[in-house]
């Protein structure tokens, strides 16, 4: 006879500082899901090779220092605004160079054979963390709308919905947020579309209900609350290379070697840590995704 | 700027209000540092060190700016106590400014010395933060009464640096910024003023 020993909880099961001093948003947050007849189930992920081993950070650190200027542009702002954001229902179309157009309802994706990722992100202004994400390749979304030949690039747009989104209501950035990545990058196996992390749907304030997540590139480049993704033939205009082109490329790989404009890349502070690491060629990536890259003159593909 | 002889007669009638006053204040320009200390030690900080740098920057800032603001109050209002205060405000200035400096060279930096000259040298935020704090250091320096006596009257020219040394602080604060630039905005517009006071009074005082 098979006795199983209770489990110890899971860091997952602990409500988070931030969600707890913020728990009358989150009951509106709950309310309004009650309403619409759902409620949150968490998500599970088949383990991945390819997995970061260096130790996660908590869910209060991931949920509670974001980059999200759609909710401010302090770094606490996100954790305060984005509960007004209403994720459901929500759809992503795809369309532009494909053999058919899709959209995909939120509850269709959530449905995708999902799997844990545990990455390194790092962000462009000099600090990191690791977060276990729950998501799915993206190229197994772009193989069900069959790109035609003159796919060579993947844009994205974030919702613009300024009265959920109280950053819309300022010209910080031209709204939508854009990226976009490169045909073979997109469909590179690391490259995914995040619903979760930490074993749960992601809070709103990570991009809620679905995100990119590219680790070996800056963490701007992994746009959030994707509404839709174009295949086309030229290279997308993305939202920070509009706002400043001299600061941030398209590519925006991570590279220790060539400094922002303003300051130094070639070491980080991973939240959590006392001391700087070292910032690694495409974040430790490298051995996957250098082959992308090969021939370019990065320092210029910056 | 003018210095005066503090020599009020009211104030050494009453020397205990005053030092009351010096005193409350002394305490209440400690309160950020508390704060901070406050927020880093309860952990709720998820970027201690970024935010520690965030927290003594800007009041070092906010330190100047109050300095500065001391003399259109005194001219405005007639009152002469606030220039009691100008020294211990504008060496909490200093103060900030050290703790800000010291946390860029231990905290962040670790004391990698090449690293941070290349800083200086290559990167115009750093090195208008850099020259603000060297500028800084011998108005600390000659804050003394003993000081104020013997460079008469090179003191209040020399004591004039306090100017680039905030237009520099918010230059530092503007071109560190990435996009949003609302609060070094409000950090120039308010040096902006208090500069701009000083700048009619002079035109002023001259077409009388």
């Amino acid at each position: 006879m098979l006795i199983k020993k209770p489990a110890d909880i899971q860091p997952s099961e602990i409500t988070p500082e931030g969600v707890y001093f913020n728990r009358r948003q989150f009951m509106l947050g709950s309310a309004g899901l009650l309403l619409s007849g759902e409620t949150l189930a968490a998500l599970a992920g088949k383990k991945s090779p390819l997995s970061s081993a260096d130790k996660p950070n908590s869910l209060k650190d991931i949920s509670s220092y974001n980059n999200y200027y759609e909710f401010g542009t302090d770094k606490s702002e996100p954790a305060l605004y984005a509960g007004s954001l209403k994720t459901r229902p929500w759809n992503v179309v795809v369309d532009g160079e494909v053999g058919k157009v899709r959209s995909f309802g939120i509850e269709e994706l959530l449905k995708q054979p999902l799997e844990e990722r545990i990455y390194r992100l790092r962000c462009v202004e000099g600090w990191s963390m690791v977060i276990p994400w729950i998501g799915f390749p993206l190229a197994s979304l772009l193989k069900q709308v069959a790109p035609t030949s003159r796919a060579k690039y993947v844009a994205f747009e974030t919702l613009q919905r300024p009265s959920e989104m109280p950053g819309q209501r300022s010209r910080v950035l031209d709204w939508p947020y854009r990226e976009g990545l490169r045909m073979d990058e997109a469909m590179h196996p690391l490259t995914i579309l995040a619903v979760g992390l930490y074993n749960d749907v992601l809070p709103n304030q990570n991009g809620a209900p679905i995100r990119l997540v590219v680790p070996w590139k800056y963490g701007f480049k992994s746009i959030k609350s994707i509404v839709r993704i174009h295949l086309q033939e030229q290279m997308p205009a993305t939202s920070w290379n509009m706002a400043n082109a001299h600061e941030y490329g398209f590519y925006s790989n991570v590279n220790p070697e060539v400094d922002h404009p303003r300051w130094s890349q070639a070491s980080e502070r991973r939240i959590g840590e006392f001391l700087k690491r070292k910032t690694l060629m495409f974040n430790g990536y490298g051995d996957q995704v250098a082959s992308l890259y090969r021939g370019m003159d990065l320092r210029r593909n910056f | 700027m003018t210095t005066l002889r503090m020599k009020n007669p009211a104030a050494s009638r009453q020397p205990s209000r005053f030092n009351w006053l010096k005193i409350s204040v002394f305490m209440l320009c400690l309160l950020p540092l508390a704060r901070a200390a406050w927020i880093v030690l309860s952990g709720m900080a998820v970027n201690p060190v970024e935010f520690i740098t965030r927290s003594t920057g800007t009041w070092t800032l906010s330190f100047l700016l109050i300095t500065l603001a001391i003399s259109p109050l005194r001219q405005l209002s007639g009152w002469s106590w606030p220039l009691r205060l100008r020294r211990m405000l504008g060496l909490y200035a200093f103060f900030y400014g050290c703790l800000h400096f010291t946390t860029y060279v231990w905290l962040d930096q670790f004391f990698d010395w090449p690293g941070m000259l290349h800083d200086i040298a290559k990167r115009p935020f750093i090195t208008v933060g850099f020259a603000a704090m060297l500028l800084m250091t011998p108005l600390a320096i000659t804050s003394t009464q003993g000081w104020m006596k013997r460079l008469k009257r090179n003191w209040g020219r020399l004591h004039r640096l306090v100017y680039p040394v905030a237009l520099l602080g918010v230059l530092h604060y503007w071109w560190l910024v990435k996009k949003d630039l609302t609060q070094p905005m409000l950090y120039a517009s308010v040096l902006a003023v208090l500069l701009g006071w000083r700048l009619l009074r002079k035109l002023r005082q001259r077409s009388s």
